[in-house]
């Protein structure tokens, strides 16, 4: 194995850190100003995917509409499911709301399944690039998919302004105020269940956005986020949970990671991260950005 | 309390053993033939089996009733889903075969779940006509009196795309295969027929993770290797993530080809056939290759509103052998059938050339391989394939001298 080989490597796992930065940043968004702990995200990913690829199907929608539609869509049904189902279970233990969302995964998953059967006659449906980024780019190193470097830039570009909006604005002061002590917040004459709302559909719309930039990499299929999801509850636990620069950071630290694991030693690609979770928990209980409990 | 216990089990035990007797005497367990298909209903391989097995393993029923008249009404069939799991197949077998009275198993997509249940159906002397699973152990080491393996297997698929790839040129590979017992064999399987034809793997084969979606790292370890072509052992959504990637990552353009392992219409279907154009596969049926097979395929169209992959038109074909077997036999008993069956010679519109070699029960068969037309050049919908070669059947299964099978 060359130095070029492995450069070539770490380079190309960023995409799949991607991947895992901004799904891990959504959950970190929604677990760290919510306490929700969201098992549906994988199924609103897919959900992304699928909205770009119905797009495309029934009205025409390339794309780059698809890209801005689609979140938006995902975001809207994120918005009736916190407001419609999720309200309803504050206050109870947080089983509860793992249940809720396992069992939406389940439905959303079968319910995908189900109208690409009959609608669209697939199980597993073809998205293509828009002609303007697809083929390969000679990087001098190697030859690489002028699209997967978009979706390198483009992810790296999300995560700075989500980071940026939560940490340095008005509006991320607002939310953070909301979650740290609700009464008080109220107090002010702040609407904080509008935030909460608001939060919640941006964290899923987030997933949406990854789940339409996986459909011209991986095929469109209902149950394209269930694996996922694992891996990235994976990189919320090493990041620390709720750390926003944690996610994001581990995200593609994990990403790279298993690229290297993969090209070094297959069979371990998809345990490496459980095992690198196992580490980081042993010696940093609240994962490697995130603060004890206590100190919150 | 106590005597009326007792001549009640008496009465029980004295009526069950005229029941057996009864049926000894009648030609048939319960008056009806029962054919279990036992397949994915919902998961992955649902659309290339499946309820399409099940309908063509019906319409098989059908026609052998209208032209048998004395068997009107005497075949029935139930479909049922084994989620692609061993241990689900062997509960779903026992279940089937002591409660509802099957008399023979059919399709059997997914490696494990073949095996599993082919040990279910031994035990309870049912027989087993595997269509869909692949693995080449069901005629092998894991072989028995009562199953049989239909179709295809890992040997023929190696042996029809690793020869005619490597003859036509494509002499040096790099292999990746899915980490579990269907993956290991045929990798096994292709890389001995690539050396048999004297060409050369440019380094060892990679397992990788099963099920995955990420296959950017091996094809860009290809991209430095520069093998003439790339094989995939992937199967179903696997394989149609594998060929996406192959032909984002350019690899056509930079002279590597690519070599499929197992190739079922629905992948094409998936992925839409161009970024399969080119690529050779081993198929033992496709519906558009001639007239025979066209007209079977319309039927089934028009009963199930899809064409006919060939894993659904192997089951209608393994169904009718089946029932012919057991017309021959004038007997459901599996033992009886499973000596009709062997040694058996036949061709249909699906198996031609057939012959089910009594040593291993493996059913030989003329088999094709193919190379995937561009859009371009489909005439109609569907038509995916052009025939490179025709294997016979007698090279295109492993040799009987090579089998450790002993029945």
């Amino acid at each position: 194995m060359t130095l070029q080989y492995f450069l070539i490597q770490v380079f190309n796992g960023l995409v799949n850190g991607a991947f895992y930065a901004l799904l891990s940043l959504g959950l970190a968004v929604i677990f760290g100003m919510l306490r929700i702990v969201n098992f549906a995200h994988g199924a609103l990913y897919m959900l992304g995917a699928f909205t770009a690829f119905a797009l495309g199907q029934l009205f025409g929608l390339g794309f780059w509409p698809s890209l801005i539609i689609a979140p938006l869509l995902v975001g809207l049904i994120g918005m009736i499911i916190e407001r419609g189902l999720l309200s309803r279970l504050y206050g109870l233990e947080p089983s509860y709301n793992l249940l809720l969302t396992f069992g939406l995964t389940l439905l959303t998953q079968d319910l995908v399944k189900q109208v690409m059967l009959s609608r669209f006659a697939v199980s597993s449906a073809p998205y293509t690039p828009p002609a303007e980024l697809s083929g390969v780019v000679n990087l001098g190193f190697t030859m690489f998919p002028k699209y997967r470097l978009f979706v390198i830039v483009l992810a790296l570009l999300v995560c700075l302004i989500t980071w940026f909006v939560i940490e340095k604005t008005r509006v991320g002061a607002i939310i953070r105020a909301s979650t740290e002590n609700p009464t008080v917040t109220r107090a002010f004459g702040i609407d904080v269940s509008k935030w909460v709302t608001g939060v919640f559909a941006v964290g899923v719309g987030l997933a949406g956005l990854a789940g339409v930039l996986a459909a011209p990499i991986y095929s469109v299929e209902p149950y394209m986020g269930a694996e996922l999801i694992i891996t990235t509850f994976a990189v919320v636990v090493i990041g620390g949970m709720g750390s926003i620069l944690g996610s994001v950071v581990t995200g593609f630290a994990v990403g790279v990671l298993a690229a290297i694991g993969s090209a070094l030693y297959p069979p371990i690609a998809n345990t490496l991260v459980f095992i690198l979770m196992a580490v980081v928990l042993l010696i940093r209980p609240s994962g490697l950005f995130g603060l004890p409990e206590g100190a919150r | 309390m106590k005597k009326a216990k007792l001549s009640a089990l008496i009465a029980t035990a004295a009526l069950s053993s005229l029941t057996v007797a009864l049926a000894q005497s009648a030609k048939l367990s319960d008056n009806v033939i029962k054919v279990g298909v036992l397949t994915d209903l919902s998961g992955v391989y649902s659309e290339l089996s499946g309820p399409g097995s099940v309908k063509a393993a019906q319409m098989a029923a059908a026609d052998f009733m209208a032209k048998n008249p004395s068997y009107r009404n005497k075949v029935q069939v139930v479909g049922v889903d084994h989620q692609n799991k061993a241990d689900v197949a062997s509960n779903k077998a026992a279940e089937m075969i002591d409660r509802q009275n099957v008399d023979v198993l059919m399709d059997l997509p997914t490696s494990s779940a073949a095996l599993a249940a082919s040990e279910i159906a031994k035990g309870k002397k049912i027989p087993v006509m595997v269509v869909t699973g692949g693995t080449t152990a069901l005629t092998n080491d894991k072989c028995n009196k009562y199953t049989f393996h239909y179709a295809y297997d890992n040997y023929m698929l190696a042996n029809g795309t690793g020869t005619a790839v490597t003859k036509r040129g494509g002499n040096s590979w790099y292999i990746i295969y899915p980490n579990y017992a269907f993956g290991q064999d045929l990798n096994r399987q292709m890389t001995a027929a690539i050396q048999e034809n004297k060409g050369k793997l440019v380094t060892a084969s990679d397992a990788t993770p099963f099920p995955n979606t990420d296959f950017s790292s091996y094809l860009l370890k290809a991209q430095s290797l520069k093998p003439k072509v790339f094989g995939t052992m992937q199967a179903g959504n696997d394989l149609v993530n594998v060929v996406k990637q192959y032909n984002e990552f350019g690899l056509k353009q930079q002279g590597i080809g690519l070599g499929i392992g197992l190739l079922f219409e629905t992948d094409v279907a998936a992925l839409g056939q161009d970024a399969f154009a080119g690529a050779l596969a081993t198929v033992p049926w496709y519906w558009n290759m001639d007239a025979r097979s066209r007209e079977w395929s319309a039927g089934f169209e028009k009963a199930f509103g899809k064409k006919p992959t060939w894993a659904q038109a192997g089951v209608y074909s393994a169904t009718m052998t089946y029932l012919n077997a057991v017309a021959r036999a004038k007997s459901d008993n599996g033992d009886a059938v499973v000596k009709a069956l062997e040694g058996h010679r036949f061709s249909d519109f699906f198996a031609r050339g057939a012959h089910i070699r009594s040593q291993d029960h493996r059913v030989t068969l003329d088999v094709y391989t193919v190379q995937v037309k561009p859009k371009a050049q489909a005439k109609e919908a569907g038509d995916i394939f052009t025939k490179v070669a025709t294997i016979p059947a007698s090279k295109a299964f492993t040799p009987l001298a090579e089998s450790k099978c002993k029945l």
